[in-house]
C-alpha cells in the first residue's frame, strides 16, 4: 500500500508540475512523464487512463528496440519526435486543390477518387469544399438505431469508460512489445467499435468517416469488440496515398470476438511514399491482434499493403474458443526501395480451431520483402487445423522475396499444411498477352491482379476495385 | 502481305534460321512442314516479336511496314496473330477478361471505341458456339487446367474474336481428337477471305485435308528448301523428308 501511495504522489507531482503549456498545440520533441500527462489532460482523460499510460511508459523504458534480419533502417531517435500536435487549423491547411502537390492529385485521378474526397484526403480545409456533416449524420443515426457504438477512442474513454476499461489492453497488453508499449503510453487517436449481442452491424464501418475529424494519428489505437452473435465488417485506411509529416507510425489494433461473433477487418494501406527523392517515407510498425475468445467465433484479416518505406506487421489471431476460426489474406506490394516484413501468427489454443493463411507478395524494382508466419498449436488444441499458402511474385531481377514459415506443434492431432511458391513474372505470360495486342504495362497489371485474386475476392466489393487500381498505380514503371 | 527476306536468326549464338525467304499474299493459306527442330516455331516467334532471338540479317515486312521495328503489341494490333504451340496458363485472369482487353486494345489502335458489353457478349457467345466450347470456359482462368485440345480450341476462339489479317498457327492440330480437328479447321476456314491470310505449321497431312492450303513449304535446317502446292504435302506424307534433303543438297 505504501509503495502505491508513493507512486501516486510521484505521479501527482508530474501531473501538476509539468512545464508544458496546456494551451499550446504541440509539445516540444521528447518523451517523459510530463508529456504523457499533457496528452492525457489534452484529451480530458480520467486518472485511470493516465495511470495506464504511465504503466506502459515504464515498461517501455525497460525495453529494447527490436532488430530484424530483413529490415534495414537507421535507428530512430525517440527523443526527437513530438508526441502531440493538435489537428491543423483550417487557416494553416491548403485552401484549395491548387495548393496541393500536382503529383498527388495525379495519383488521385488515376485511382478514380471523387473530386470532393480528393480535397479531404490532401488535407485541404474541407469545410470550404464540401459539407460532410450530412453524410456523417445519417450514418451515425443508422448505427445508433442498431445500438452499435462507433467513435474515436478518445470519445470512448470519456463516454464508455467501463467498456474501454474492460477490453483495452486485454488483447495487446501494454508491455507486449516495444512499439505496443510506446503506443500505449502516447496514443492520441484511433477508433472504438462495440457491437452488442446478436446485432449485425447494418453497414461497413470505415475509418474514412473519421478522416475529416482529425489528422491520421502517428500512434493510433483501435479497439473493436463484437459481443455474442454479433458481426461487423471494418475497413481501415483508403487507397489514396496518405500524406503524413510523421515518419514513425506505431499503431495498435485489438479485436475481441465473443461467442459466435464474426469480425472482418480489411485494410488497404497506401502511405504517401514520399517525394521524388523518397523523402517522407513512412516507417510502419503495427501490432494487430485478434482474440477469438468465444466458442465458434471468427476473425478475418484481409490486407493490401503498399506505400510505406518500411512495413513491419503481423496481424494475429489467438484462437481460444472451441471451433473458433482465424483467417489471414494478404497482398503486399513493394517497389522502388521499399522493405516489408509482414506475416501473421495463428495461435491455436482451443479444440477444433481452424486457421487459413493466404499470403501473396509482389516485389518489383529493388525492393525486398519477407513473409514471416507462425502457426502454433497448444497442447489443448485437439484437432486444430491450419492451411497456409504463401506465394511470391518477382518482377525484374533486382528484388527479393523470402519466406519464413515457423511451426510449433504441441498436439499430435493437429493438421498443418504449408504450400509456398516463388515465381518470376512469366516472360511467356507477358508475351502471350502482348501478342494479343495488350500493352506491356496492362499485361503486367493483369497478371499481377490474377495472382492476387484469392485475396481480392475476400475484400468488400468497392474496396476490391480500389485495391486493383492501387496495385496498378504502385507497379507503374516496374517493367520496361 | 508478309514478306520475309533472307532471314538469319540466332539463339544464344547458335544460328537457327539461315537465310529464310517467304512471301505470303492476302487471300492465301500457306502450310510449313519440316522435321523437329528445323526452326518452324522460331520463324513464327520471330515474326511475332518474342524476346531472345537475334536477327543477324534479313528483313520482315508486313503490309509494307518493317516488322522488326515494331513492339510486340504493335504487331498484334497491325493484325498479326500467333496461335501458340504451347499456350501458357495465366492463373486468376479470366478468359473473358483477356479476350475483352485484347479486343479493346486492338480496337483502340484502329481508332475505335470500346466495344459495348452486350455486343461483346453476343460476339463471344457466337464464336464460342461455333467452336463447340462450353460457356463456362469464359469464366475460367486463361488456359488453366485446360486439356491440350481445349487450349488449342481456345487459341482459335481468340482468333475468331480478334479477326487477324494474318494468323500464324503453330501445330494447331497437335493433341486434337478427330472431332476437335474438324471444329478447329472449320474455325480457320471461316476466317479465310480475300483480305486475310493463314500461315500454318503442321506435321500432318490430315489437317490439310480440312484446311486445304494454296502453298506448301518444306523448312529444313533453317531454310525453305522446297515449295509446292497441296500435293507436296501428300508426297511428304508418303516419302518423309530425306529425299528433299538430298535434292536440296544436290
Ligand atoms: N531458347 C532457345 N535456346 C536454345 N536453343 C533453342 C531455343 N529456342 C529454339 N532453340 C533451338 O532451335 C531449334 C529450332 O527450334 P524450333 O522450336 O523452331 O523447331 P520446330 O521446327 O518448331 O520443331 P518442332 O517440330 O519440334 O516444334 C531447335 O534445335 C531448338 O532446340
Ligand atoms: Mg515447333
Amino acid at each position: 500500500m505504501a509503495t502505491e501511495e508513493m507512486e501516486r504522489l510521484v505521479r501527482r507531482e508530474y501531473t501538476q508540475g509539468f512545464v508544458t503549456d496546456i494551451e499550446s498545440d504541440t509539445v516540444p520533441p521528447g518523451l517523459d512523464e510530463s508529456v504523457i500527462a499533457f496528452i492525457s489532460q489534452k484529451k480530458g482523460e480520467p486518472q485511470w487512463m493516465l495511470d495506464w499510460r504511465l504503466e506502459a511508459y515504464h515498461q517501455w523504458l525497460k525495453m529494447k528496440t527490436p532488430s530484424w534480419a530483413h529490415l534495414d533502417y537507421p535507428p530512430i531517435d525517440y527523443q526527437a519526435i513530438s508526441y502531440y500536435s493538435a489537428p491543423k487549423k483550417p487557416e494553416d491547411r491548403p485552401q484549395s486543390l491548387d495548393e496541393v502537390d500536382p503529383k498527388l492529385l495525379e495519383t488521385y485521378e488515376k485511382l478514380g477518387i471523387p473530386l470532393h474526397e480528393r480535397a479531404a484526403l490532401a488535407g485541404v480545409a474541407v469545410d470550404a469544399v464540401f459539407d460532410s456533416v450530412s453524410v456523417t449524420t445519417t450514418f451515425k443515426e443508422k448505427l445508433a438505431e442498431a445500438g452499435v457504438i462507433f467513435c474515436s477512442i478518445s470519445e470512448a474513454i470519456r463516454d464508455y469508460p467501463e467498456l474501454v476499461k474492460q477490453y483495452l489492453g486485454s488483447v495487446v497488453p501494454q508491455g507486449d512489445n516495444y512499439f505496443a508499449a510506446l503506443n500505449s503510453a502516447v496514443f492520441t487517436d484511433g477508433s472504438f467499435v462495440y457491437v452488442p449481442e446478436g446485432v449485425t452491424c447494418p453497414m461497413e464501418l470505415s475509418t474514412y468517416f473519421r478522416i475529416n475529424a482529425a489528422n491520421t494519428g502517428q500512434f493510433e489505437r483501435t479497439l473493436i469488440v463484437c459481443d455474442k452473435r454479433a458481426q461487423v465488417s471494418y475497413l481501415e485506411g483508403c487507397t489514396a496515398p496518405q500524406r503524413d509529416e510523421n515518419q514513425l507510425h506505431a499503431a495498435v489494433v485489438e479485436l475481441v470476438a465473443l461467442e459466435d461473433a464474426y469480425i472482418k477487418y480489411s485494410t488497404v494501406q497506401n502511405w504517401y511514399p514520399g517525394d521524388e527523392d523518397g523523402k517522407g517515407g513512412i516507417y510502419n510498425f503495427v501490432t494487430k491482434r485478434a482474440d477469438c475468445r468465444g466458442d465458434r467465433s471468427k476473425v478475418s484479416w484481409t490486407q493490401v499493403e503498399t506505400g510505406s518505406a518500411i512495413t513491419w506487421k503481423y496481424p494475429s489471431c489467438m484462437l481460444r474458443g472451441k471451433d473458433s476460426v482465424g483467417e489471414f489474406y494478404s497482398v503486399a506490394v513493394t517497389n522502388g526501395r521499399q522493405q516489408a516484413d509482414t506475416g501473421t501468427k495463428m495461435i491455436h489454443i482451443g479444440e477444433n480451431t481452424k486457421s487459413t493463411i493466404v499470403s501473396k507478395g509482389i516485389a518489383a524494382g529493388r525492393s525486398d520483402q519477407a513473409y514471416r508466419g507462425l502457426v502454433k498449436v497448444g497442447p489443448r488444441a485437439r484437432n486444430a487445423r491450419n492451411f497456409t499458402q504463401c506465394d511470391s511474385l518477382l518482377i525484374g531481377d533486382r528484388c527479393g522475396a523470402h519466406t519464413f514459415p515457423y511451426q510449433e506443434i504441441g498436439n499430435s492431432t493437429a493438421t498443418v499444411e504449408h504450400e509456398a511458391t516463388t515465381s518470376k513474372i512469366g516472360e511467356d505470360q507477358l508475351f502471350y498477352c502482348r501478342q494479343r495486342g495488350i500493352a506491356e504495362e496492362d499485361a503486367v497489371n493483369m497478371i499481377v491482379n490474377g495472382f492476387c485474386k484469392d485475396v481480392f475476392q475476400e475484400l468488400p466489393m468497392e474496396f476490391a476495385v480500389e485495391a486493383e487500381a492501387l496495385l496498378n498505380v504502385t507497379l507503374e514503371g516496374a517493367v520496361g | 502481305m508478309l514478306e520475309v527476306k533472307d532471314l538469319h536468326v540466332s539463339v544464344d549464338g547458335k544460328e537457327i534460321l539461315k537465310g529464310l525467304s517467304l512471301t505470303v499474299n492476302a487471300g492465301e493459306v500457306h502450310a510449313i512442314m519440316g522435321p523437329n527442330g528445323a526452326g518452324k516455331s522460331t520463324l513464327s516467334s520471330v515474326i511475332a516479336g518474342k524476346d531472345g532471338y537475334e536477327v543477324t540479317a534479313g528483313s520482315i515486312t508486313f503490309e509494307g511496314r518493317d516488322v522488326l521495328e515494331m513492339e510486340i503489341e504493335e504487331r498484334a494490333r497491325a493484325g498479326l496473330l500467333l496461335g501458340f504451340q504451347y499456350p501458357v496458363e495465366i492463373p486468376g485472369v479470366k478468359n473473358i477478361y483477356l479476350l475483352k482487353a485484347a479486343l479493346n486494345a486492338q480496337r483502340a489502335a484502329r481508332g475505335e471505341g470500346e466495344i459495348p458489353a452486350p455486343e461483346f457478349m453476343k460476339l463471344v457467345k457466337e464464336k464460342l458456339a461455333f467452336m463447340k466450347m462450353d460457356p463456362s470456359f469464359l469464366q475460367r482462368a486463361v488456359n488453366e487446367g485446360f486439356s491440350g485440345g481445349e487450349k488449342k480450341r481456345n487459341e482459335i476462339l481468340q482468333m475468331l474474336v480478334l479477326e487477324p489479317r494474318l494468323a500464324m498457327l503453330d501445330e494447331i492440330d497437335s493433341g486434337l481428337d478427330i472431332d476437335a480437328l474438324k471444329v478447329v479447321a472449320e474455325g480457320v476456314n471461316s476466317l479465310r477471305s480475300e483480305e486475310r491470310a493463314v500461315l500454318m505449321v503442321t506435321h500432318y497431312q490430315r489437317l490439310l485435308d480440312y484446311i486445304v492450303p494454296d502453298k506448301v513449304h518444306v523448312l529444313l535446317d533453317g531454310r525453305i528448301v522446297k515449295s509446292g502446292d497441296k500435293d507436296l504435302a501428300l508426297e511428304l506424307e508418303s516419302r518423309g523428308y530425306e529425299w528433299v534433303q538430298e535434292e536440296s543438297a544436290a
